[in-house]
């Protein structure tokens, strides 16, 4: 990294000599400190998958490293009973709510970020504190509500009808990155006869490309990675299980299968690493695209 | 706004109106979701906190008494209090402070940048039920890889998930572990301090310490404070990790699955959140659960209203 070239022996020389051996220090100590951050971050997966294959004996040892590389483990998780239905509820749930998310929140993020109305701070306050609300507050009427009025207890349906309805921190993210689009584009468009609907869909959306996809993105994590609500609506009915809550439940055909356990959870955490390293690509193009800094 | 004092002219009384429809349509999905999720749920919760019911019958009017019994005699409240306290000052400051830590240092690598940004947020993105169990596994006292590793290091094994005096520090690492969304937030607050602003300060003399202190600091203070606050409501609402993690350690997960004991061990892990879902859901008193509702309401509002004092910007330029 430091270049090897001789350097003259003046005063001047010794100051560069000395700046760039600072230089090169800082790159060790910045690059160490990099890896061992990244150790720390890395290892528990590294874990996790390395118990998985080991079999049901090693895992309950301290071995590290697998004497036999057991991989009919995640075929076994696989037909744990209940496996394949809490995949399907889990994507039902994160697939449906998402798009019920973008479909309710655009429309509310747009109208709070362009429109003028009387009450708008207001709107945007109450947005926010929407945001601020932890659900256990609100969870004893909702519950309720749901299960014992709609009846629609042992299902998923209560945490997805809600994402019909906007949600509170996909309005705000949407708002704001839409704050940042000129007003030129609209005005042009509104100079053209394009009505407030036919502007937003086909001028600002297309836009707002990326701000759509990290939201969805951070919507599907988020129904995904959701314990709480399913274990409060759903938990009576094990066909309406998710990953989840599924996976904090995880009893195999035994008692103490730490590597099948190991090997369902790494089921569980590798789709959204998976989807991540898509939506990753797919985000990066649309912002380069667009030309818009997201 | 001055307006000439005129009769409006119909077509812009007209004009006006449609606006204001169109703005209703555009709203209404959020308008009717406040309204049904968070305004109306907001008031029964407290309605009900005045009220004994167990899901059947009639519920009926009790005053005080479900608070009486919350303060008093619920098994573990003030523990519970003590918890979400602990776990809000502590996991937050540390989080917020690692993920500033993290964010500069990456913003400083050179060579794979884009794999070690990579590698620091994937954490972020597992599962909590899942990171919870990873860790506690690699956290058992007896045949897990960290105290492996002290024990031939000849340092002390402390318990973790087991030891009261060591799960909540446990599940403040496992929080630090997942810092990918804060680290994300800071990097780009930290890319977006002005250059000329450190050059300034070179141009004076200034160490690493003061650039830091007098330029970067005051530069991302707003999103310090997001990540401040976010992290507190975040953290009050602590439930999930908490849960697996005694089940986990207690062998509910993973045993012979005898009854979870909550707050495992010792109901070192107890949280507000926690007594909603004990009262509510497995004792059948929705009375005093949304009695415990409303106490973590008023904790979160009243930390929220206390750190929002100092902030500014945080609504956003608006035309």
């Amino acid at each position: 990294m430091a270049a090897t070239v001789s350097v003259p022996l003046t005063p001047r020389g010794a100051e560069l000599r000395v700046a760039r051996r600072r230089a090169a220090l800082h790159w060790v100590a910045v690059h160490t400190t990099a890896i061992a951050a990244g150790l720390f971050f890395v290892l528990p997966f590294v874990f996790v998958l390395l118990t998985s294959l080991m079999t049901d004996h090693q895992a309950l040892t301290s071995d590290l490293w697998p004497h036999e590389w057991v991989w009919s483990n995640y075929a076994e998780v696989f037909r744990t009973p209940g496996f394949l239905t809490w995949w399907r509820n889990t994507l039902l749930y994160a697939g449906l709510g998402t798009l019920l998310t973008i479909l309710s929140s655009v429309p509310v993020a747009y109208a709070l970020a362009r429109f003028r109305f009387r009450g708008r701070r207001l709107a945007l306050l109450a947005v926010i504190s929407m945001m601020m609300l932890p659900p256990q507050v609100v969870i004893i009427p909702m519950y309720l509500f749901w299960a014992k009025q709609l009846h629609l207890g042992g299902t998923l349906w209560p945490v997805i009808i809600p994402m019909a309805f906007g949600d509170a921190f996909s309005i705000f993210l949407l708002r704001q990155f839409l704050l940042t689009i000129p007003k030129e584009y609209v005005e042009a468009a509104r100079i053209d006869g394009c009505g407030e609907l036919h502007t937003l869909l086909r001028v600002v959306l297309p836009m707002a490309k990326p701000a759509i996809a990290a939201v969805a993105l951070f919507q599907f994590f988020y129904c995904w990675n959701d314990y709480f609500g399913p274990q409060i609506y759903a938990s009576e009915n094990p066909d309406s299980w998710t990953l989840s809550y599924g996976l904090a439940s995880f009893k195999a055909a035994h008692h103490t299968n730490w590597n099948l356990t190991m090997a369902a959870t790494l089921l569980v955490m590798a789709p959204v690493i998976v989807l991540f390293f898509f939506a990753q690509k797919a985000f990066i193009e649309g912002v380069t695209l667009t030309g818009v800094k997201g | 706004m001055a307006r000439p004092v005129t009769t409006v002219p119909a077509a812009l009384r007209r004009k006006r109106r449609r606006e204001g429809l169109r703005t209703l349509a555009f709203l209404s999905p959020w308008l009717i979701g406040f309204g049904v999720f968070f305004a109306y749920p907001l008031v029964s919760t407290a309605y009900f906190s005045l009220m004994k019911y167990n899901g059947f019958g009639t519920p009926s009017f009790r005053g005080l008494q479900n608070w009486a019994y919350v303060f008093q005699h619920y098994p573990s409240f003030w523990q519970g209090i003590g918890n979400t306290l602990w776990l809000v000052v502590v996991m937050v400051t540390l989080r917020v402070a690692f993920g500033l830590g993290i964010g500069l240092l990456i913003t400083r690598v050179k060579t794979g940048a884009g794999l070690f940004r990579t590698l620091f947020y994937l954490p972020y993105l597992a599962p909590p039920v899942a990171a919870t169990m990873a860790f506690a596994f690699m956290l058992n006292p007896g045949t897990g890889p960290v105290n492996g590793l002290l024990g031939d290091l000849g340092l002390p094994q402390p318990g973790w998930f087991t030891d009261p005096e060591w799960s909540k520090p446990a599940l403040t690492m496992l929080a630090m572990w997942g810092i990918g969304d804060l680290m994300v937030i800071f990097m780009a607050a930290l890319l977006d301090v002005p250059r000329e602003q450190y050059e300034a300060a070179e141009l004076d003399g200034a160490g690493p310490w003061q650039k830091f202190r007098f330029v970067t600091f005051p530069n991302i203070t707003p999103i310090v404070l997001f990540a401040v606050i976010t992290g507190v409501i975040q953290t009050m609402q602590y439930y999930t990790q908490a849960i697996v993690a005694g089940k986990v350690a207690s062998g509910v997960i993973g045993g012979s699955g005898q009854q979870f004991e909550p707050g495992y061990p010792n109901g070192s892990t107890w949280t507000l959140p926690q007594m909603v879902y004990n009262l509510g859901f497995q004792q059948g008193d929705y009375g005093s659960a949304c009695v415990v509702a409303l106490v973590l309401f008023a904790l979160s509002m009243a930390f929220t209203a206390v750190l929002m004092r100092r902030k500014s910007g945080l609504l956003g330029s608006e035309d």
